[in-house]
């Protein structure tokens, strides 16, 4: 038989990985048919919202909810005390800590829920809330980790012995009621013997700024409690719906197969989605108690003072090296502000994530990094915002010590950066503090990036830029700033990450059906990044059929197989790899229909494409559409009919994406406004599956990095009081503030992943900080800067220049 | 975010308007676009229980352009100034000024009179009227009176109208010479840092006349006299920009907010207004 | 309680008839009484333009203006700029493009950008990003967002120019 086709328009049918496939996604989103938990519309269905606290930190005297059910439409409130004989007015967080869902005694952040007023509608709701009287008695706010760790006013006494004795916490000794672990990683010693001997040492302390993650949907959920069935389903904005539903099983006692948990369409993510919030636990319970579905949607205000802060971190680093640049040793102090409950979404063991990859991509022989963390009154959360975890604070902090090195020696800080990289010869590379790195090629992409953007050129014009200003010409520098990061994504492998106890494996499942086409579910599940395209082009490529004969489902727990969910860029390296290996298990099985089909023995039938043909006779064949009608329809000695697989892929390692970041700004020195002149992003995911996904991606996440190093935080005033809770105040770029991005690539496969892929959303994000960061204080360093703290806003650096005397 | 519950009414004509005013006092706002109001009463900080659409009463959505001046109806919104061709030509600050405003839709939505009855001293409309030294036409039970813009702004959202008066139009003379609106802000949609808007005249060389007023630098605008005498006479020399400047910094007053402290506003207000000036002139 | 106000709306050219309280929004309005849910809510406070439709020839932000505003009018959303058998070139031109990604912002911004190309219907890139600056995305960092549209004008006044 021959093919009408060649080989190459086969591969090119079956749009599979490498090509730029365009999203089927796509369809329902540009036609307004988007499916996102809002959208959802229940008979009976109620409305639940939350009176919250004005005061960062007080008792409650009183809570009087009398006037608020006068209310026509409401329908009951809920307070701690209605909570409590359920066991539900705190839950344990992810941290090892837990957390009041309704305030039980004291409220600890201001926007902290108090109670919740269920209604018929929203209105209803609302006009409840303003009716609830809480008495207040207000106590002394702290809004500073280093003030608390002072401080005689206890914030939590509920982890304070009646001895006054401080009880270890989830992570080991605490030092003070404050405190809420100390997490070490690397060598003291060495690392402080290396740092006392060393040629060139040079310090700096930095404060990464608090921010949001502030997706452009919500979070929010509706609970719907079947009181005939037993059966509770849940609706909500969930990046992990498997753990969503062990969680709500653990704390409610109702058993795990009564529970399905759907995320729908989620509208943006970005980390804030994660974490379990007192909002779904009130709508279950008041579904429970009013047997009605009950809807939960937070307002942005909500969002952005009370769910999912990320950052907060204060470094101090020192970076010992010799005279001629080579760095001999990295240590690193971290005091985390966790805000009133330690609601960090980490990995079990891992209280400040992945925080000990800041030897970033350097050579680097010793190292010790220590944090500190501490309550304060402001939010709970410490997410992961685009990036895994705590990797943004790990590669800023690494890529300012290499500057303020840079400074120190007095050396071009690319040149710094390429006598320290890790070399091509040296992967795996077992970093001083533990990690090893599974692949890279950093000289390459360095020498590449570089040369893509005429560093050296740059570097002459800005020379002469200072000379102009000097001369008084102009009243703008440039700033070249430089990144180069190392990711560490695709958490991970079992041995040593969890959540709540639970592995962080991913999964998929497969079924063929008899005409070819087929359907894939994952443990994961999309916000934005185009699951349903490309984990069907890593199957396309895999088992021979067309990706658009592969339906790719996520998101409903009563269908999926079992996996933790999409953030910390783990849906490619693991959940991918999963993939492609169920992916494998079909093929395997198809090689062998194949082969009783072609009356071969199984080893002389080889894969092609979308067939399996006769070694040697590639015109005796059958297609993969051919073998899953005969899984099917024939039966087969030895082969049970059918074509189904299910893998659950628990990865060796973490994958590390690395790339090569250049941005070019002018800033104008008077006013503190800067403009970003050229941004060049080289990105190495390893294997590319669609690059078209890729470069969006990249495109995104260099968005959030510009805005959370030019201007977006969550600010306190001293009494506690959220200073950014609209979208006037938190800064989010629109078209007009945003440049063109110029992006570019390497290819270094990740050695243990089925496909080499290594994750890719997060990486522009982890990069882009510094890179932007980088560029307003290189602006600078000709007139003595070495450090500035981010955001880099118009009165930030204007004050940058200022201080620096550049005013006359 | 839910607002409070109140009445709505939309009367046909100002008397209708002027009877509810009457009627619920204080308890009763006229809203034209809501842009300001509405996000005010959706946070439940401005409590409206009876509020009054303007959209149905006539004759407030009108521009001229005449050889007696240049009058502009309350319900024109800063699209419609942006698109409006004879304006352009007459008065091009408008066009600068409003272009810098908020965004697309809500341009759509905003207008000249809620822009600058409200008293909110972020609004840009307020200093480039009294950049312009425009009138503001109130009606009230009595009739009519008119406020020049420069005496309207007592203190934030505190004004010269009282809560029984409607500010039905703005007028002003065609300006003559050059101009601008210079405004530097976070982002678009942001309030100003720092603005300034300036009309200058010269003669050759010389500054004939010279009219400044600078946004959110105060609880009000500030129409800063002092700062515009210093240019008039002068070539603008860099000592005459210095003099302006100094002039103008002795008028404001700014706080310190999420843009910024103190400091670093006044020092931006300096620098805008000498952009501002530089600008104004280069066009005169 | 204030009395209930009777609402008549076209809204994608279907006369809709209702009462309503007056603070009804008419974000609301359209998702919850007229189950049109492609435009969203984002920020509550008209500065992210989820929520934008086009109401008597105007971009306007929904989440901030109540039903009783728009008595009478003529609303377009989403849902009446093109469905599965007549996609609207800006609708292809977003798929084509990669112009979106959560797909939250992009009811608003298609909305938002068919007005524009009225407005101005061969805009360069600085006229896309000044006239698209009141619609917030969060996750493609808008250059695509402007290549779809480029792409959508060209698309359009080639078929003006067929057409002429």
């Amino acid at each position: 038989m021959k093919d009408e086709i060649t080989r190459e328009e086969r591969v090119d049918n079956l749009k599979g990985m490498g090509c730029s496939r365009k999203r089927v996604e796509d369809a329902r989103f540009t036609q307004g048919k988007g499916n996102y938990v809002d959208d959802l519309k229940l008979d009976g269905m109620l409305f639940g919202d939350f009176v919250r606290t004005p005061y960062a930190h007080a008792r409650i005297v009183s809570i009087n909810t009398e006037e608020a059910l006068k209310v026509p439409g409401v329908l009951a409130v809920l307070t701690a005390a209605d909570l409590e004989p359920l066991g539900l007015h705190w839950m344990p967080t992810l941290a090892g800590d837990k957390q009041m869902v309704l305030a039980d005694g004291k409220v600890l952040f201001q926007g902290q829920e108090v109670a919740f007023v269920v209604a018929e509608d929203r209105f209803a709701a609302a006009d409840g809330i303003e009716l609830v009287e809480v008495e207040y008695e207000e106590l002394p706010v702290i809004v500073d980790p280093f003030e608390a760790l002072q401080s005689d006013v206890v914030l939590r006494e509920d982890l304070v012995a009646e001895d006054g004795s401080i009880p270890d916490g989830a992570h080991g000794p605490r030092k003070h009621p404050n405190h809420i672990f100390t997490w070490e990683a690397g060598d003291k010693e060495p690392t402080e013997q290396v740092i006392n001997e060393a040629e060139v040492v040079a310090e700096e302390s930095m404060y990464y700024h608090r921010t949001h993650p502030c997706p452009l949907e919500t979070c929010g959920c509706v609970a719907s409690m079947d009181k005939v069935n037993g059966k509770l389903t849940l609706w909500g904005t969930f990046q992990a719906p498997h753990a969503i539903r062990t969680v709500v099983s653990l704390i409610s006692g109702i058993e795990e197969h009564n529970i399905r948990v759907i995320s729908p369409d989620i509208g943006g993510g970005f980390g804030n989605k994660v974490g379990a919030y007192p909002g779904y636990v009130c709508s279950v319970v008041a579904s429970i108690v009013t047997g009605k579905p009950v809807k939960w949607i937070e307002d942005r205000m909500d969002n952005l003072m009370t769910t999912a802060f990320a950052r907060d971190y204060h470094m101090t680093g020192k970076i010992a090296a010799t005279k001629e640049g080579k760095i001999t040793g990295l240590q690193c102090h971290v005091t985390a502000d966790h805000g009133g409950f330690d609601a960090c979404a980490d990995p079990t063991k891992f209280p400040a994530g992945f925080m000990n990859i800041c030897t970033g991509s350097y050579d680097i022989p010793t190292a010790f990094l220590e944090v500190d963390g501490v309550y304060t009154n402001k939010a709970p959360g410490g997410v992961s915002y685009r990036c895994s975890f705590r990797v943004t604070e790990a590669v800023y902090f690494i890529e300012r010590m290499i500057e303020v090195l840079a400074i120190k020696l007095n050396m071009d800080a690319a040149e710094l950066r390429r006598i320290n990289f890790i070399r091509k010869e040296q992967f795996p590379y077992t970093a001083a503090l533990g990690w090893e790195y599974d692949s890279g090629d950093y000289h390459t992409a360095w020498d590449k990036a570089l040369k893509a953007v005429d560093y050296d050129g740059l570097r002459a014009e800005q020379a002469q830029r200072v000379e102009a200003f000097k001369a008084g010409k102009t009243r703008k520098l440039m700033g070249i700033g430089l990144s180069f990061f190392t990711e560490i994504v695709g958490a991970g492998p079992v041995k040593n990450c969890d959540i709540l106890g639970l592995g962080m494996f991913d999964s998929c499942e497969i079924r063929i059906h008899p005409t070819g086409s087929a359907i894939a579910r994952l443990g994961t599940i999309s916000q934005g990044q185009g699951h349903a395209t490309t984990f069907a082009q890593i199957l396309a490529s895999e088992i021979g059929l067309p990706a658009d004969s592969i339906t790719i489902e996520e998101g409903d727990t009563d269908t999926a197989p079992y996996g933790l969910g999409t953030y910390g860029s783990r849906s490619t390296p693991v959940a991918g790899a999963a993939t492609a290996m169920a992916g494998r298990k079909i093929r395997a099985k198809a090689q062998m229909i194949a082969a009783y089909l072609l009356e071969v023995h199984d080893n002389d039938v080889e894969f092609d494409v979308d067939r399996f043909v006769v070694k040697g006779a590639p015109e005796q064949f059958k297609t993969m559409k051919e073998i899953a009608f005969a899984a099917y329809n024939q039966a087969i000695p030895g082969i049970e009919p059918g074509l189904e697989a299910v893998s659950y892929y628990d990865p060796p390692n973490m994958t590390y994406p690395f790339g090569a970041y250049v941005c070019v700004m002018d800033i104008d020195v008077d006013t503190g406004v800067p403009e970003i002149r050229r941004f060049y992003a080289l990105d190495d995911c390893g294997t590319r599956i669609n690059p078209m996904i890729i470069e969006g991606q990249v495109h995104g996440g260099l968005t959030e990095a510009l805005a959370v190093a030019l201007g977006q935080e969550i600010a306190y005033d001293d009494m506690g009081n959220c200073k950014t809770g609209t979208l006037m105040d938190f800064f989010l770029p629109t078209a007009w503030e945003v440049p063109n991005y110029e992006t570019d690539f390497t290819v270094t496969p990740s050695p243990h992943h089925p496909i080499g892929a290594k994750g890719v959303g997060e990486s522009p994000h982890v990069g882009g900080v510094p890179c932007f960061s980088n560029a307003v204080q290189d602006a600078f360093r000709p007139f003595g800067n070495t450090h500035t703290n981010m955001p880099h806003d118009h009165w930030r650096i204007w004050k940058t220049a200022n201080d620096l005397g550049l005013h006359g | 975010m839910i607002p409070a519950a109140f009445e709505y009414y939309r009367p046909k004509d100002m008397a209708g308007v002027l009877s509810l005013l009457e009627e619920h006092g204080d308890d009763a706002r006229v809203m034209a676009g809501g842009h300001s109001l509405i996000p005010m009463m959706k946070l439940r900080m401005a409590d409206v229980p009876h509020l009054i659409d303007l959209q149905d009463v006539g004759g407030m959505s009108e521009i001229s352009v005449g050889a007696d001046g240049i009058r502009i109806g309350a319900m024109v919104t800063q699209s419609d100034i942006i698109d409006h061709e004879a304006l352009a030509a007459a008065a091009p600050i408008l066009r600068e000024a409003a272009l810098q405003i908020a965004d697309p839709q809500v341009r759509y939505m905003g207008t000249v009179g809620g822009n600058v009855a409200n008293g909110d001293p972020g609004n840009d409309m307020p200093g480039l009227m009294q950049c312009l030294d425009a009138t503001f036409t109130l009606v009230g039970a009595d009739g009519s009176r008119d406020v020049p813009a420069r005496d309207f702004y007592e203190a934030a959202y505190m004004t010269a109208r009282e809560d029984d008066e409607v500010l039905t139009a703005v007028s002003l003379a065609a300006p003559t010479g050059g101009y601008a609106y210079e405004k530097q802000k976070r982002k678009i949609g942001d309030y100003a840092t720092a603005a300034a808007a300036v009309q200058i005249t010269r003669e050759g060389d010389t500054c004939t006349s010279a009219s400044i007023a600078m946004t959110n630098l105060s609880d009000t605008p500030i129409f800063s006299e002092a700062a515009g005498a210093a240019l008039v006479g002068t070539a603008l020399d860099d000592g005459a920009l210095t003099a302006a400047s100094a002039a103008m910094l002795g008028d404001i007053d700014p706080t310190e907010d999420n843009r910024g402290p103190v400091a670093f506003k006044r020092h931006v207000a300096g620098v805008i207004l000498r952009r501002a000036i530089e600008r104004a002139w280069s066009r005169a | 309680m204030p009395k209930k106000m009777h609402i008549t709306l076209n809204v994608n050219g279907k006369e809709e008839e209702f009462l309503a309280e007056p603070r009804e929004l008419l974000i609301y309005t359209l998702r919850e009484r007229l189950n049109i849910t492609g435009p969203h809510i984002g920020c509550e406070t008209s500065h992210c333009g989820a929520c934008t439709v086009t109401l008597n020839g105007k971009s306007v932000k929904s989440c901030t203006m109540f039903a009783a505003q728009a008595e009478g009018a003529e609303i377009t959303t989403i849902e009446g700029i093109g469905g599965p058998d007549n996609l609207h070139p800006l609708q292809e031109a977003f798929k084509e493009h990669h112009g979106l990604q959560c797909g939250y912002c992009t009811p608003g911004m298609i909305t938002r950008a068919t007005k524009l190309l009225e407005e101005i219907p061969n805009p360069t890139e600085e006229e896309i990003r000044f006239g698209m600056a009141g619609n917030i995305c969060r996750c493609t960092g808008y250059q695509n967002i402007v290549k779809s549209i480029q792409a959508a004008a060209a698309e359009m006044n080639a078929a003006q120019e067929a057409a002429e």
